[in-house]
């Protein structure tokens, strides 16, 4: 997260000056286009299922319920997933895009960078070893977890120097270390195994509503340092050095920014588990719509990331019916190749 | 025949042949393998009946009285000896991959050949697929090098790119072993997960005889590919310039480490870092510039089997009286080694 290397050979996005021929007119329409998908599968979430339900029907017993089998159904168990798969999604797509663009980094993500294994790490050591079960406590440890593994990829990454591979290579270290550890502890304690393997792939099946609020701070410090640091983050893609020079504190706007995205990866992973490749893909898709402007990109990541995590919910329940697949295992699907053709499509710098 | 004197190494010249002698690292292979082996009688020695070591080595040739032949004989040497083959195995492939890449963290592990692998075992395991574990597993780490192969070739292949392809594919295989332990019944998963973790426990001589035949015919064939591949670490336009066919090498090689890397896998599971730490710490002993081949594979050996003992006999000592698998020792134990390597890498080779 140092002036090494241009953007060209870090596979970093492009800078923002290049992008003032965006429109403003058509990035408020890609904002209001992206606002109507989410709209469209969070509707189509709460009809889609085991048991296909008439739209109609759906928004009327959204208005008012009446006791009926799909007032059931629609209230209380596809609006809780819906809902949290927005919060969840529009989290880590946000995450993402801080992540690549502080990073300066096309392959940032929460997932691969290790930030979510090492929340999940903590929440699982919390369970099992402290005995700690609450969800506030859930939500502390992860947390602390993502905060640890955040530092230690920074750190072991060449704190910025080492280029993409390294920061990845240095990902995908801590995320095998933390799966690792996260194993053996399951494996002592055979109880754990059970509810272990249906969180550990990322779900948004059968989590309750109620997690919402212990992550709501978490979300919301989260949120207002993005707002905070979203200015910042455009003029550290120019290099620190011309970044401090027009008065930017370098120093804060990392800091802040690296919090903001650490703090909304623990509250995903707090509610939904570890889930890959969000983050990934969807800065990806916005930056393509709006350019790399972070007031712009941000606003936009969070409402894609919610789509596409509300999507993938949907595909995954209706692809083999009446069984589910995880939203995780969706998502690692679909995000894989988005990666290989993100590298494919780069020039990777030379490790 | 004639000497040529160089620093830390003889080439041995008769007419067109040469051979290049290293006695540091023929010092550093056998004082490893010897290790190795006396490790290994001794995890033969003790247990919960503990054949004293004058009796082990009459046990092996089948002399001494009928229990411990029978303790020694169809009990313990079936699981070191598994232990033993398989770190060599693990050990090879990762020096292979990581010369062929390049890069200290390129096992077979992290570019996703194990994953794919543990998936195809998995689904063996779980779902019954009509062939036997070892082919199964062989079969899935040749699907993800095919695939790694295909989406990374791009006007020949780059390293960094091969890596990061094969982080995405690791990704989707692990998607991919998640879904069928969330699908599977609680049980099998526990098996499943035992098994993924990496263990040697109840291995026989079924478990030896895959992997012994595997190094009986890919370990001729790493040497012989082993001078192509040290040119090749000169950089691909000078290895071309000194007429090594510099993809078909490539490819060859990543063939033989998927071959070793399946067949240890269908026998112990993925056993997590041997691949990735045995070559390095082969390389720092013999102070050669790309990991030794022979010696990673006696680092290998010595890390799985002395792993073993640990996981075995350690946390029975401490009277808990249950077995930690050898994949989470060498995890616990290889991890930290893995960070330390990490940082002197990227200390090292900024890029």
């Amino acid at each position: 997260m140092h002036s090494g290397g241009s953007p060209a050979t870090t596979g970093a996005p492009p800078s923002p000056v290049g992008a003032a021929s965006l429109s403003r007119r058509r990035r408020a329409a890609a904002l209001a286009g992206a606002a109507v998908l989410l709209a469209l599968s969070a509707t189509v979430s709460l009809a889609a299922g085991s048991r296909a339900l008439p739209t109609v029907d759906v928004l009327r017993v959204l208005v008012s319920p009446d006791g009926s089998d799909t007032s059931v159904i629609v209230r209380e168990l596809r609006l809780p997933r819906t809902v949290l798969g927005l919060v969840v999604g529009a989290a880590l797509g946000v995450a993402g895009a801080q992540l690549q663009g502080l990073t300066r980094n096309a392959l940032a993500d929460p997932g691969l960078l290790g930030v979510a294994a090492g929340a999940a790490l903590a929440v699982v050591a919390t369970s099992t070893v402290l005995g700690v079960g609450g969800l506030g406590g859930q939500a502390a440890a992860a947390v602390l977890g993502a905060l640890g593994a955040a530092l230690a990829v920074w750190l072991l990454g060449g704190r910025g120097r080492g280029g993409t591979l390294s920061l990845v290579l240095a990902g995908v270290a801590v995320t095998a270390l933390c799966a690792a550890v996260v194993r053996v502890l399951v494996l002592l304690d055979a109880d754990r195994l059970d509810e272990y393997r249906f969180w550990v792939v990322g779900s948004l099946a059968g989590r309750d509503l109620g997690v919402l609020p212990s992550v709501t701070p978490l979300l919301v410090v989260g949120v207002v340092l993005a707002v905070a640091t979203a200015r910042t983050l455009d003029l550290l893609s120019l290099g620190d050095d011309v970044a401090a020079g027009l008065g930017v504190d370098v120093a804060w706007g990392r800091a802040g920014t690296a919090l903001s995205a650490t703090l909304l990866t623990a509250a995903a992973v707090a509610v939904a588990g570890p889930l890959v490749f969000v983050g990934l893909v969807v800065p990806h898709l916005a930056r393509a719509l709006v350019g790399p402007a972070h007031r712009w990109l941000l606003p936009l990541s969070a409402l894609l990331g919610a789509s596409l995590l509300i999507a993938c919910d949907v595909v995954g329940r209706v692809v083999a019916r009446p069984a589910e697949v995880q939203v995780g295992i969706v998502t690692a699907l679909v995000g894989a190749p988005v990666l290989v053709a993100v590298v494919r499509r780069r020039r990777v710098a030379a490790a | 025949m004639t000497v040529v004197a160089l620093p830390g190494r003889a080439a041995l010249r008769a007419g067109t042949a040469s051979v290049v002698v290293r006695p540091r690292a023929a010092a550093v292979t056998g004082l490893l393998a010897l290790i190795a082996v006396a490790v290994g009688c001794v995890a033969v020695s003790v247990g919960d009946y503990v054949v004293a070591l004058p009796d082990v080595l009459r046990a092996l040739v089948g002399l001494g009285e009928p229990g411990p032949v029978l303790v020694v004989q169809t009990l313990r040497l079936p699981r070191v000896l598994t232990g033993l083959l398989v770190g060599a195995a693990f050990g090879l492939a990762g020096a292979l991959t990581q010369t062929v890449t390049r890069n200290p963290l390129a096992s077979p592990d992290v570019v996703g050949l194990t994953t794919g692998a543990s998936a195809a075992a998995v689904l063996a395991l779980l779902v019954g697929l009509p062939v036997v574990l070892p082919v199964a597993a062989v079969l899935g780490g040749f699907v993800v090098a095919a695939l790694l192969v295909a989406l990374s070739w791009r006007a020949g292949f780059s390293g960094p790119r091969l890596v990061l392809v094969g982080i995405g594919l690791a990704a989707a295989g692990s998607a991919l072993t998640d879904y069928l332990l969330v699908r599977a019944e609680i049980d099998d998963a526990q098996r499943a997960v035992v098994w993924l973790t990496g263990s040697l426990n109840g291995r026989g001589w079924e478990h030896v005889r895959p992997v012994a035949l595997a190094l009986l015919v890919l370990v001729p064939a790493a040497l012989a590919l082993g001078r192509g591949l040290s040119t090749l670490s000169l950089g691909d336009d000078v290895a071309r310039a000194l007429g090594v066919r510099v993809d078909r090498t490539r490819l060859a090689v990543v063939a033989v480490a998927v071959g070793l890397a399946g067949v240890a896998t269908a026998s112990a599971g993925p056993v997590l870092f041997v691949a990735l730490v045995a070559p390095q710490v082969a390389l720092r002993l013999a102070r050669t510039p790309a990991p030794p081949l022979a010696a990673s594979a006696a680092a290998g050996a010595l890390l799985v089997v002395a792993a073993d003992l640990v996981g075995r006999t350690g946390l029975s000592a401490l009277g808990t009286g249950t077995e930690l698998p050898v994949g989470a020792v060498t995890a616990l134990v290889g991890a930290p080694v893995l960070l330390w390597l990490l940082r002197r890498s990227v200390l090292r080779r900024p890029a």
